[in-house]
């Protein structure tokens, strides 16, 4: 399968695996930002065949994770009600809530339906002019754009019956907040080039400058991930921190135009509490005041819910790179896929989810 | 002024499916008569009364149920009425038993077209036909609309053991390998793009296919298997799951050596599934001894069904019990049990 087989190759990857090994003289830790890069090294096991010294930690860039409890909860008081048809990616669905979870909700009644793209929940308002149709917009850039397309969309065909629920995040104040904090391990980041392939990446050179941290953007296969690794040992070895693209077959430095156009018409930035991380200032996409009409928060008169996070979940810092997932008391015990305490467990991006799948509890 | 008339015109009886037709009256027997019994005649089936009188055989007999409640009906590669023999008849083949009879229940919902039942019923007969074994008994209800989804079909079968033959955990040693009968996660893929709509290209076809000649022709080679399966709900990885726990072994998978089409490698990349949980509905997981092993491919090849059979893994005495696989890049990774149904991932 082309642009899947070269980037799978275990010749070019056992070359690279040597030339890491050659490279690193001493420890290092690096954090790949994106849950879909966590999979893949554990998936292939390259966090098994670096060097011992090397530590690769795994970042917030899971969309579901990092989604805050509070607003799982509004998911599920807007899903119960019998006039809605709630929408959203698979991946939501087994999220915990305080006291269920979006599956649940459908045995119980409600219209929950999984869409592959937030057009689809457009289509599905245009369909049903009697009910209520909500779209779960969580994600990161990537998945932003799509779902301002289907605000836009929406908003042009004059649907009454369609909101959103948005919860989007962006991703460089997370890796500041990372950065920024007195417990901060993490020397080196591969960022998700996904993000970037979307947005650019002007925006991390003035974070690799600040933090004096190597950035490098990278791919999802594991022959990216490991050139993407060996990039960035290279310039920790050498004490260089500058930005630099593994991602080029994907990545430009402005990023994709259109796709930031549609994000700017529809949504703006602001701040916004995520699993784990707490409040980051203008960490987050909200709606514009154009759009407020689909703002299903406000529709539904949902804002006041809060929620409290279990205590006994260390999502958080899991999240932030402090512990492998392994290293939680709660981890296979009080946490498993079936009964997860934190999102990371259910989410198939989720670090937990990886370590438990892949059985790194053994 | 009058009213316009937005009342729909009411279907002529006959082209849908009534609750009346389930009623056990003149509905019933006409949907019997015009139907089934057209679709399946046969001495054991013709008195139509309460059970099938059937002659004695010699040798053990094997019997399984299954319930088949697919969404869509039909999908690219099948339908309902294909799985249902398909898999009641694969059920006994993987058991080492020969089919000799069907039964057929049927749990029909109200409003079902009469066109698409039909459809189904004589898909359930060629399917049956190629398998050469009989419908003698049947049951057919007709529930409320919403009480059902379309179409629910339960095959029972019955079979012959096939004498001699010995099959199960209990025979499998370390050191033996496992085969798989060709590529895996078709059926899955295939149903599931239809469900959702995705439009995936018109290559991916569900692997729905009897069974039976394939086992037979190992049996009739001499080839010792140890344990055979058809990975259908929760894939390849639930059976493997299966014989760790029962063996106490661990299963060691060979992921590259593992085929897979062109057409499901890219829905399940693009989808984020791991074919290795995906169902199947044509295919063998079998156990046997090394020697045996490059033998059995051989002979699965021969097949149609079996033409890219492969030598996948190894059983290994290494504890934990647990099902390994070998990464391409060399690395051993732990397969997990399937928990719930796979959902796509969102970027």
């Amino acid at each position: 399968m082309k642009y899947v087989d070269e980037y799978r190759d275990p010749r070019l990857a056992e070359r690279l695996l040597d030339q890491i090994r050659r490279t690193v003289t001493r420890p290092w830790t690096i954090m790949e930002v994106c849950g879909g890069q966590t999979h893949t090294l554990i998936r292939s096991g390259i966090d098994r065949l670096v060097p011992d010294g090397l530590r690769l930690v795994h970042g917030p860039g899971c969309p579901v994770c990092v989604t805050p409890l509070e607003q799982i909860d509004r998911a599920l008081a807007i899903a119960a009600r019998s006039e809605v048809i709630f929408c959203s990616f698979g991946d939501m669905l087994r999220v915990p809530g305080t006291s269920s979870d979006l599956v649940r909700v459908r045995a119980e009644g409600g219209d929950v339906r999984i869409v592959y793209s937030p057009l689809d929940a457009v289509r599905i308002a245009g369909e049903n002019p009697g009910r209520q149709v909500v779209f779960f917009a969580v994600g990161f850039e990537t998945t932003a754009p799509a779902t301002a397309l289907a605000a836009w969309q929406a908003k042009h065909a004059r649907l009454q019956n369609f909101s959103m629920l948005v919860a989007h995040v962006v991703v460089p104040p997370a890796m500041e907040a990372i950065l920024s904090s007195p417990t901060n391990r993490v020397e080196g980041f591969l960022a998700a080039g996904h993000v970037c392939t979307v947005m650019g990446y002007e925006d991390y050179s003035t974070l690799a400058e600040r933090y004096r941290v190597p950035i490098v953007v990278t791919g999802f296969e594991p022959v990216d991930l490991l050139e993407g690794i060996l990039m960035t040992v290279r310039q920790l070895e050498s004490g260089r921190y500058v930005v630099e693209n593994q991602y080029a077959r994907s990545v430009l430095r402005a990023g994709n135009l259109s796709a930031q156009n549609i994000l700017a018409e529809v949504y703006e930035v602001c701040d916004r509490p995520w699993r784990g991380l707490g409040i980051l200032p203008r960490s987050g996409l909200r709606l514009r005041p154009a759009y407020h009409d689909l703002d299903a928060e406000k529709r539904f008169a949902v804002q006041s819910i809060k929620a409290v996070e279990p205590p006994e979940c260390r999502s958080s810092e899991v999240l932030q790179g402090l512990i492998r997932p392994d290293e939680c008391a709660a981890f296979g015990t009080l946490c498993t896929p079936d009964r997860p305490l934190g999102a990371p467990m259910v989410s198939s991006e989720g670090a937990c989810a990886a370590y438990w799948k892949y059985g790194r509890s053994l | 002024m009058t009213e316009p008339i937005n009342c729909p015109m009411p279907h002529p009886p006959g082209e849908r499916v009534l609750l009346a037709h389930g009623e056990g009256a003149r509905l019933t027997r006409r949907l019997i008569r015009d139907i089934l019994l057209e679709a399946f005649d046969n001495e054991f089936l013709r008195p139509l009364s309460d059970g099938a009188l059937l002659p004695a055989v010699a040798g053990r007999l094997v019997m399984t149920t299954d319930s088949y409640v697919v969404s869509p009906l039909f999908f690219p590669g099948g339908d309902i009425g294909k799985l249902a023999v398909h898999g009641t008849v694969n059920d006994l083949a993987v058991c080492g038993a020969a089919p000799l009879y069907l039964s057929l229940g049927l749990i029909i919902e109200e409003g079902l077209s009469l066109e698409v039942l039909r459809r189904v019923i004589f898909s359930i007969r060629d399917s049956a036909r190629q398998c050469a074994v009989p419908v003698v008994t049947g049951d057919t209800k007709v529930v409320p609309r919403g009480a059902a989804d379309a179409l629910f079909v339960n095959t029972t079968g019955i079979g012959r053991m096939r004498p001699g033959v010995d099959l199960g955990p209990h025979r499998v040693r370390p050191g033996d390998r496992l085969l798989v009968s060709g590529t895996i996660g078709d059926h899955g893929i295939a149903v599931l793009s239809a469900r959702e709509g995705l439009d995936l290209g018109a290559s991916l076809q569900s692997d729905t296919a009897p069974l039976y000649e394939l086992v037979q022709s190992l049996f009739e080679s001499g080839i010792d298997v140890h344990f055979l399966r058809d990975p259908t709900r929760g894939g390849v990885s639930a059976v493997l799951h299966e014989v760790a726990d029962a063996t106490g072994l661990s299963v060691v998978l060979e992921e590259p050596a593992v085929p897979l089409s062109e057409p499901v490698r890219g829905a399940c990349e693009l989808l984020g599934l791991d074919p290795l949980y995906v169902a199947n509905e044509g295919k063998l997981l079998l156990i046997a001894a090394p020697e045996d092993a490059e033998r059995a491919r051989g002979i699965l090849r021969q097949n149609a069904v079996g033409a890219r059979a492969a030598i996948i893994g190894e059983v290994a005495n290494l504890t934990p019990a647990q099902v390994l696989v070998r990464t391409s890049l060399g690395a051993l990774r732990v397969l997990d049990e399937p928990t719930g149904a796979p959902l796509p991932r969102i970027c």
